[in-house]
């Protein structure tokens, strides 16, 4: 069996007509990952009691001759970020390098309730705080396409496991473009849901008016199908929202014809890669052949929209990272004289430096004498790119973008210079702050055979019309 | 110039860091270079602008209804029978760094 080239359905087919056994696809899985994971660094930890048990579940089923569940056998790996029952959890932190968390993320046991086999915890910048890859505290992830680049981040294990064929699907986080800026450096699929569309609960928190859950596959159809599996209502997380959440696959197939798509300006401006501005405006006038109307859009603010993100998730970030204090549970600093001087050494030995860069700037803001500054003027100014994006969606039903300014970079070239690498997430940090969906997708490669992404931005709670625009791209574009 | 060496240690100290001299000085320089290009959002007027502290404060709301029952959703409803059960001891206990069996143990907290 060919594993680079599974999907949900066919992975869920072979199993339920007998072709394999979950059991024997997770254990092809893992082979897998133990010969081609040490070139490139996907997986931090491997939960291969957890998956065994659940395989051997479905195995049960396929004998009694039951229906199987919609993700039935189907291989998956999960961020590191999302906490998992007895199965070491680490956010890519020393701080929480030997963490077995008593609970689970919502959105695991949701895959798993669904029949899906969860191999492993997949690699990620500390605290999902990076765009490379390069912040783990464990070892960096390289991209399939070429081991001397980086796959993104922060969600980069899960980009490249999918893309390297290490899992059919993954689940990532986004709180600044972390689960579509992998996706678009590793050529996969990356969707992040509206805010509230996916519960929280069990994401070790970033961000929390930023931090969204969402998959990464090979195929919109498996986006959709994971996003059906995982969204709605959770009272364990009140920003969950209760809006009834549609069928997505069913909405794939929906026409495209005479929806109108926006394209801004904003986005095509200086910073932006020649090859990257080719195969998108290529995309677009694909979009426009199949029946779609482009209409332009402006959202003016959108130059401050970086700096409205670093100001607002790192103050989050330096509330949410407080809990780390070595008393409960995680890292804990060996001899301290008394407790003030634990806390500090814990922390100092257990985060990594841009985890601090950021803490310290997000206490910087919400220190006194500078709230009002910076932490109040960034909440406006989030106001005014929320309100760009209303204004917009009066006139189009989607709009499409560039998913970042460049294709993938080199490890160890934006290491040493922190705003570069915040730049890295110039066009998909917006959707962030407003909180609405977005879909990055392959749309071609550059000269060197990197992959380029194309990213797609929808209303509140409208992920099926992005995810059927993406879907239509994708089957006019499969060769 | 914004931020300068006396300010870093003031703010590691309220976030319950340390940093060594080498990590201050390049907090320095970073957290300035940041603020720097943070600086830009002067140039907007958000005199008349409320701020916007998470977005389904305006989406996902139940506009007929008032005050906090528009966000009806993000409250469960009062349980009075069938809690659910509060993790047990051990479990609890199982991440801690040092415990006796029964508290969480930590350093002295009175420095003398």
């Amino acid at each position: 069996m060919d594993l680079d080239s599974l999907t949900i359905d066919s992975a869920r087919t072979a199993v339920a007509e007998r072709k394999t056994t979950a059991t024997a696809l997770a254990e092809a899985f893992y082979d897998k990952i133990q010969k081609d994971d040490p070139q490139i660094g996907a997986y931090l930890i491997l939960s291969k009691n957890r998956a065994m048990e659940t395989a051997g579940r479905i195995d049960r089923l396929v004998a009694q001759g039951a229906d199987l569940p919609p993700l039935g056998g189907v291989p998956v790996g999960i961020k590191d970020v999302m906490v998992t029952r007895g199965v070491r959890s680490t956010a890519g932190s020393k701080i929480l390098g030997n963490y077995i968390p008593p609970y689970d993320c919502t959105a695991v046991a949701r895959m798993e309730a669904a029949g899906a086999i969860v191999l492993g915890k997949l690699n990620c910048d500390e605290f999902a705080m990076g765009s490379s890859n390069e912040n783990s505290a464990f070892h960096p992830v390289r991209n399939p396409r070429d081991t001397s680049r980086v796959p993104g981040g922060s969600s980069g294990g899960s980009a490249a496991a999918v893309a390297a064929g290490m899992a059919v699907v993954a689940l990532g986080s986004d709180t600044g473009g972390s689960i579509r800026q992998p996706a678009s450096f590793c050529g996969v699929v990356g969707l992040m849901p509206t805010y509230g569309r996916v519960s929280r609960y069990g994401l070790i928190a970033f961000a929390s008016s930023l931090d969204h859950i969402g998959p990464l596959a090979r195929t919109v159809k498996d986006a959709a199908i994971v996003l059906r599996t995982i969204a709605g209502r959770d009272p364990m997380d009140s920003t969950s929202a209760d809006v009834p959440v549609p069928n997505y696959v069913a909405e794939l197939e929906k026409p495209i014809r005479g929806l109108k798509i926006g394209v801004a300006k904003e986005y095509f401006g200086e910073g932006l890669d020649g090859e990257v501005r080719n195969a998108v405006e290529t995309a677009i006038e694909k979009l426009r052949s199949l029946g779609c109307e482009i209409v332009p859009v402006s959202l003016p603010h959108t130059e401050y929209a970086i700096p409205t993100y670093y100001i607002v998730a790192t103050a989050e970030a330096s509330s949410n990272l407080a809990r780390f204090d070595g008393v409960r549970y995680g890292y804990r600093a060996r001899n301290a004289r008394a407790l003030s001087d634990m806390y500090r050494r814990s922390r100092d030995e257990g985060f990594g430096a841009e985890v601090k860069r950021r803490i310290m700037l997000g206490t910087y803001a919400l220190s006194a004498g500078y709230y009002d500054a910076y932490y109040l003027k960034a909440q406006k100014v989030r106001t005014l790119l929320t309100r760009d994006f209303d204004e917009a969606f009066k006139k189009v039903d989607a709009i499409v973008t560039p998913t970042s300014p460049t294709a993938a970079f080199k490890l160890g070239e934006k290491v040493n210079d922190p705003l570069a690498m915040y730049l890295a997430d110039i066009y998909t940090v917006t959707a962030d702050l407003a909180g609405i969906p977005g879909i990055s997708i392959p749309c071609g490669e550059t000269h060197e055979k990197l992959p380029i992404g194309l990213q797609i931005l929808g209303r509140h709670f409208d992920e099926a019309t992005i995810l059927r625009v993406a879907h239509a791209y994708e089957q006019a574009t499969a060769s | 110039m914004k931020v300068t060496e006396q300010n870093v240690v003031y703010v590691a100290d309220l976030a319950n860091l340390e940093l060594t001299d080498e990590e201050r000085g390049r907090m320095v320089r970073d957290l300035n270079s940041i603020l720097d290009y943070i600086d830009r959002l002067n140039q907007l007027d958000t005199s008349d602008v409320a701020p916007l502290a998470q977005t389904l404060d305006r989406y996902g709301v139940d506009e007929s209804k008032q005050g906090t029952a528009r966000f009806a959703y993000a409250s469960r409803d009062d349980i009075r029978e069938g809690l659910r059960k509060s993790l047990p001891h051990e479990e609890a206990l199982a991440n801690a760094p040092e415990s006796d069996g029964t508290f969480f143990k930590v350093p002295k907290v009175i420095e003398r």
